[in-house]
């Protein structure tokens, strides 16, 4: 199943790119994949995972706002409240 | 209260159940700087980071125990209360000179160096631009600072650039906010060293700060063994300089040392520097002489390098894969936690000490044994290691069988 919303599916894409590697995730990725259980992250990898979404969305996301991104799809919200911003 | 660990004790336990916990070895004598007894073995060391072998230099020893009936065991107090004597400020001013800086300050360890030098340099409207594969001592340390942290991939100007340019073109940007890029001479899990030269380019371009933690790299490279820095050209690009004096000095304690006029301020705002105990006179009169020996004897780094470029060039030639490039520092990649563990025990059991590095403390989730040489070694100690390496590899099937004796060569 692919999500409707692109930004997801490209945060997904990203994600299923660092698998093997990285993650031990099989399964869809949706809105509410947490992004630290689901995806079976430790504390680096998920510093990793981060940097990789700030590398494809041309971005950068600052730590302190991390305590906040739970899921993809506070990740996504996240992304997208910052390209309103830019605009 | 610690039930949140459930997952990483079902992994500990797993990991000690094939013999003995790797994370707590235990040596009851040392030796050398090369060996140690456990019970009635002998165990040869090649995870010690004591790269220029000075733990039993025969003056640093005598310095220890002469400051120590001189001066007491301990200085029970804070720099900034009653810590500081003497010698300290003459260490500091020693530290200073040896790097050609204006000024220099003494931590009690390297870790709170890092601490307390990123949380005091960089405040609320400053960022900081870490390595990606930086040390857990930078990462804490920017967490303790109010400075927004910005990651940039490994070893990778362009990457660093491109933030930068980021963080300059974001909407809320403090006007006042300054940049400071932290990175290391050599990096302690894969042994590489920073493109410091390109950094630096970047850093003029950019109007950035740049600190470089020289912890693996002191007394290791450059021509006069002050680091990265020196060895790039670039130490005027550098502002700050740190470092520890718990691996090539053979001792503890860290240090920072820049240029800035007003660098005495980070005395009265550094709280890993305030809030602990100073320096015992022992480990600052040892750490003091080990600076002597470093400058008068450069044949220590010559015989480092010498053994570092024999046991990755054995190796390398056994079809292991290695970090990136010959360094004192030589990490061995394993395919997966389970390898590197029965590598390590393999190792353990012939006598030989290793480093297990496991994720997440290694980049890229990658399991490691990562191995050090000193220039205390000897050439048929560095030949024994990778003897016993490339028997162990094969019957793990880490490298291809044959030619072990041709490769040792």
């Amino acid at each position: 199943m692919t999500s409707d919303d692109p930004i997801i599916e490209r945060i997904a894409s990203l994600a299923r790119s660092m698998n093997g590697k990285q993650m031990n995730f099989e399964g869809d990725i949706t809105a509410d994949t947490d992004v630290v259980r689901d995806l079976k992250l430790d504390s680096l990898a998920s510093m990793d995972f981060i940097m990789a979404v700030e590398t494809e969305f041309d971005t950068l996301i600052p730590v302190d706002s991390m305590a906040d991104i739970r899921t993809v799809g506070d990740l996504a919200a996240l992304l997208r409240s910052q390209s309103a911003k830019a605009a | 209260m610690l039930q949140k660990y459930a997952a990483l004790r079902q992994a500990h336990a797993q990991l000690c159940e094939a013999a003995g916990d790797p994370f707590a070895v235990s040596f009851d004598r040392m030796l050398s700087p090369t060996e140690a007894m456990q019970g009635d073995r002998m165990v040869t060391l090649f995870g010690s980071n004591n790269y220029l072998g000075l733990t039993f230099d025969r003056d640093c020893v005598d310095a220890a125990a002469e400051a120590a009936r001189a001066h007491g065991t301990g200085t029970t107090g804070s720099r900034i209360a009653n810590g500081t004597y003497a010698l300290h400020a003459a260490l500091e001013a020693q530290v200073a000179r040896f790097l050609g800086r204006r000024a220099a300050m003494v931590f009690t360890t390297g870790y709170q160096a890092n601490l307390g030098a990123l949380s005091a340099l960089a405040g609320r409207d400053d960022d900081l631009l870490l390595d990606a594969d930086g040390h857990a001592s930078i990462y804490d340390g920017a967490r303790l600072s109010a400075a927004q942290v910005t990651r940039f991939r490994h070893n990778d100007p362009d990457d660093l650039y491109r933030r930068l340019k980021l963080l300059a073109a974001r909407p809320d940007r403090a006007a006042a906010g300054q940049q400071l890029i932290v990175v290391e001479g050599i990096y302690s899990m894969l042994g590489d060293l920073a493109p410091l030269r390109e950094i630096a380019a970047v850093k003029r371009e950019t109007g950035a700060w740049l600190l470089v933690d020289e912890a693996h790299s002191l007394g290791v490279l450059g021509e006069r063994g002050r680091g990265l820095a020196e060895l790039a050209g670039v130490e005027e690009d550098v502002d700050y300089v740190l470092g520890t004096f718990s691996k090539s000095l053979g001792s503890i304690g860290g240090f920072l040392a820049g240029n800035d006029p007003d660098f005495g301020l980070l005395r009265v705002t550094s709280r890993a520097y305030m809030f602990t105990a100073s320096l015992p006179p022992s480990v600052v009169a040892s750490v003091s002489r080990a600076l002597d020996v470093l400058e008068a004897r450069p044949g220590l780094r010559s015989a480092l390098t010498r053994n570092a470029e024999r046991l990755y060039g054995a190796l390398s030639r056994l079809g292991f894969a290695l970090g990136p490039m010959p360094s004192p520092i030589v990490s061995v990649r394993m395919p997966d936690p389970a390898t590197a563990s029965a590598f390590w025990n393999g190792l353990f059991g012939a006598g030989i000490y290793v480093n297990l590095a496991l994720p997440p403390a290694t980049p890229g989730s990658q399991s490691l044994l990562r191995t050090s040489v000193t220039a205390a070694h000897t050439a048929s100690q560095v030949d024994r290691l990778v003897d016993a390496m490339a028997a162990i590899g094969q019957d793990l099937a880490v490298i291809p069988g044959g030619g072990i004796r041709q490769a040792a060569e």
